[in-house]
């Protein structure tokens, strides 16, 4: 198999390209913790209420002063449906589903999760502004899908 | 030009496949004539159709039964046409096949319009449409896997014949696309049959949601190169002859294939990136293994534009882009599908950032994502199937592809290419802004939603006026392919329509490249890889199954 010189400069550029790249996004996730949003418990979709933490939906402040906003996605809507988390700090958002797939989207943040019946999943994050942030499902939950959302409060301490 | 014709059985059959195709496009793109107004509340649904209903028809019409009728009209024609007419045995199991799929496809369809399936084209679980919705899906597999064995079996007498040959390009990347096919319908296969059948009819009471979803996967992505291969044909082996040209390098335009096969199917994670289920070191590796598919990519575009500047230079260009203008650009069938090329460049690097792992949470199923699919099998793909048809169906029918029908035809390829432009900018620009695709109009009372209705480019109504040009565009190519089907003027000795087949220069490729077994027994390796170890912890920690539910 014969390859063109330019063809080796080409495909040389790429895989360096490549190599870059993928370097960039490994010791962003593994080094910095920067790796999407994930979960390794399961939970009966079925008795959803009846497991901790999702017993008590809402907003807890964990012992090390980080807060954890438990939430329950259901068709159309979540639970608690009022959020309210201070400014600048830690917040981890643990969500399932009580029935269908849904999401939980954060608008005009990275806070974008699927919630899948059956899995809890988790993700951390700061806000760094105060204010209403607009939270949608964008992920398709039946007829009602196009009005499932939320807001989160976000106030100054 | 006698000899480059193929049989009349042959021609019915793969003009069948493509009556099919254009059927399921033209009510494909009015499905997304009215999504477009949906969504900025122009237009409001009668109480018997709903939102959901139009985007199922609209994702699995074209992105499903649109591309699939079309691809094997233009296999069981190109097949026919450089490894000889098919048997009567090959052309039954064909039309046998082809049956199948249809039938599979009516049993969606009217699922779909009865409103018992509004599952859309991912049929995600626990969602739960009518049992016959997955019979149909399961008989489309079947029916594209008999015509895959058809073709197959044909391919493998012809090798018989020519024992210690190559194979001519086309066959060879036309086997290539049906492995792929084959392999990756095995995740779909399995779902529906295993999990979704039993469940649907109440054999079973629960189902695992996440291992659904993640066998989807295993077939979702690889789908995308069963559209894409189909159209890097076309770029291979007919658009050099189109030009004047020939095939850049017969070894490397193989390997590419090879290649394709390898690294497009143990990569289904990428589109689960955000989902709890999946450890992070899991995603981690077949987002490396996804990035693979940039070297064959990086070959494809080395080697088309190679064949475009070697042409032109052979026709008088001089200087380092002069030969650009000597290029054939009043030949439409060579014009659109460079344009389609044009669009897999961004389409391509959209692609590396949806994949780019934790960058993913920024776009994940918003209508970035939308704006992306449409640049990819919405255009690329798509226009270059617009190309083939602009020759494919007069060559079938014997009829003239006349200088009016030529017109016409740049007409449609140029308000394709500026309605998509202006949709997919917009849908891009909305997703970044945060706006979810699957959504019917809705407004959510809050300010940073009403941004996405008063931008210039962002805004649902540049979308509209986008989605409303392409759908002229889909009604004018509607026109020509009846016209060139019936009603275009008789083709004669002297203006007999040809299939363009590129020569290419086999003898320094090497026979290795068309070891099938070796390929797969490497692809069944990677997939093994990549896939054992989640998959069996999917069904090991298995939660409780989940119920059935139609919330629509
Ligand atoms: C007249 C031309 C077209 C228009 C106006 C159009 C419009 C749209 C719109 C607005 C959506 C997003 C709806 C939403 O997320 O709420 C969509 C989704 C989609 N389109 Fe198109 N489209 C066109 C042609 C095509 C073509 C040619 C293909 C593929 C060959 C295609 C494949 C898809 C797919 C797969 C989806 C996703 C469906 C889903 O999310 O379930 N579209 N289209
Ligand atoms: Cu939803
Ligand atoms: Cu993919």
């Amino acid at each position: 198999m014969h390859l063109h010189k330019y063809e080796k400069i080409w495909l040389g550029f790429g895989v360096f390209a490549l190599i870059v790249f993928l370097s960039v996004v490994g010791v962003s996730a593994f080094h910095q913790g920067h790796t999407p949003s994930g979960g390794h418990m399961t939970i009966d979709p079925e008795n959803v209420r009846g497991t901790a933490p999702f017993d008590e939906p809402g907003v807890h402040q964990r012992e090390d002063g980080s807060y954890e906003v438990v939430i329950i996605a259901k068709a159309f809507g979540y639970e608690p449906s009022e959020i309210q988390v201070p400014v600048g700090e830690e917040v981890t958002f643990t969500v399932t589903s009580e029935d269908v797939v849904h999401s939980f989207s954060i608008v005009e943040t990275n806070v974008n999760m699927m919630v899948v019946p059956g899995q809890v999943n988790h993700k951390t994050h700061t806000f760094s502004e105060e204010g209403s942030y607009l939270i949608v499902c964008n992920e398709y939950c039946g007829s009602g899908h196009h009005f499932m959302s939320t807001e989160i409060e976000v106030i100054g301490q | 030009m006698k000899d480059a014709m193929i049989s009349v059985k042959d021609r019915k059959l793969a003009l069948t496949n493509i009556g099919v195709a254009y059927a399921a496009f033209l009510i494909g793109t009015l499905c997304g004539l009215l999504q477009v107004f949906i969504r900025n509340d122009a237009l409001t649904l009668p109480g018997w159709l709903d939102y959901y209903q139009v985007l199922t028809a609209h994702g699995l019409l074209l992105a499903i039964v649109f591309t699939t009728f079309f691809i094997f009209a233009f296999f069981h024609s190109g097949i026919s046409r450089t490894l000889g007419d098919f048997s009567p045995k090959v052309r039954g199991w064909n039309w046998a096949g082809f049956w199948v799929t249809l039938i599979g496809t009516m049993l969606v369809v009217v699922m779909i319009v009865a409103g018992q399936a509004s599952v859309l084209y991912t049929f995600y679980a626990p969602l739960q449409a009518h049992g016959l919705f997955y019979v149909g899906l399961a008989l489309f597999v079947i029916g594209t896997w008999i015509q895959g064995f058809a073709l197959i079996a044909h391919y493998l007498k012809w090798k018989k014949q020519h024992k210690g040959e190559l194979s001519p390009l086309f066959a060879f990347m036309t086997i290539a696309t049906i492995i792929l096919w084959v392999i990756a319908c095995l995740g779909v296969v399995a779902t529906v049959l295993f999990q979704f059948i039993p469940w649907a009819f109440g054999w079973t009471n629960g189902i695992n949601v996440e291992l659904s979803r993640s066998l989807f996967w295993y077939f979702g992505h690889p789908l995308v190169y069963f559209w894409l291969l189909p159209a890097y044909m076309a770029w291979y082996v007919v658009v050099p002859k189109i030009i004047g040209g020939r095939v850049f390098s017969d070894s490397l335009a193989r390997l590419s294939f090879v290649l394709f096969i390898l690294f497009s199917i143990p990569v289904g994670f990428h589109h689960q990136l955000t989902e709890p289920g999946i450890a992070s070191f899991w995603k981690f590796l077949q987002t490396v293994l996804t990035f693979m598919v940039i070297i064959p990519s990086l070959m494809t575009a080395f080697s088309m534009f190679a064949t475009f500047e070697m042409r032109g230079r052979e026709l008088g260009g001089r200087g380092l882009f002069g030969w650009v203008s000597k290029l054939p650009w009043k030949d439409v069938r060579f014009t659109s599908i460079f344009i389609a090329m044009l669009f897999f460049i961004p389409g391509g690097a959209g692609g590396i950032i949806n994949a780019s792992f934790q960058m993913n949470e920024v776009i994940h199923n918003t209508l970035w994502v939308v704006g992306h699919f449409h640049i990819t099998v919405g255009t690329p793909v798509a226009m270059t199937f617009f190309g083939l048809t602009f020759w494919l169906v007069p060559y079938l029918s014997g009829r003239r592809f006349t200088k009016s029908l030529q017109r016409m035809a740049f007409l449609q390829i140029a308000t394709w290419s500026v309605g998509m432009l202006l949709m997919s900018t917009a849908q891009h620009l909305l997703g970044l802004l945060g706006a979810p695709r699957r959504t019917a109009y809705t407004g959510y009372q809050h300010d940073s939603a009403l941004a996405w209705f008063d931008g210039v480019l962002s805004n649902h109504v540049t979308m509209a006026v986008g989605g409303s040009i392409l759908f002229l565009s889909a009604i004018l190519l509607i026109y020509i392919v009846v016209q060139l089907w019936w009603l275009a003027p008789k083709s004669d000795e002297n203006s007999y329509v040809t299939f363009p087949i590129a020569t290419s220069d086999t003898s320094a490729t090497p026979a290795f490249l068309e070891n099938w077994k070796l390929w797969i027994g490497i692809a069944i390796v990677l997939i093994a890889v990549a896939y054992t170890i989640p998959l069996s912890d999917m069904i090991q920690h298995a939660p409780p199954g989940s119920g059935r539910f139609q919330t629509w």
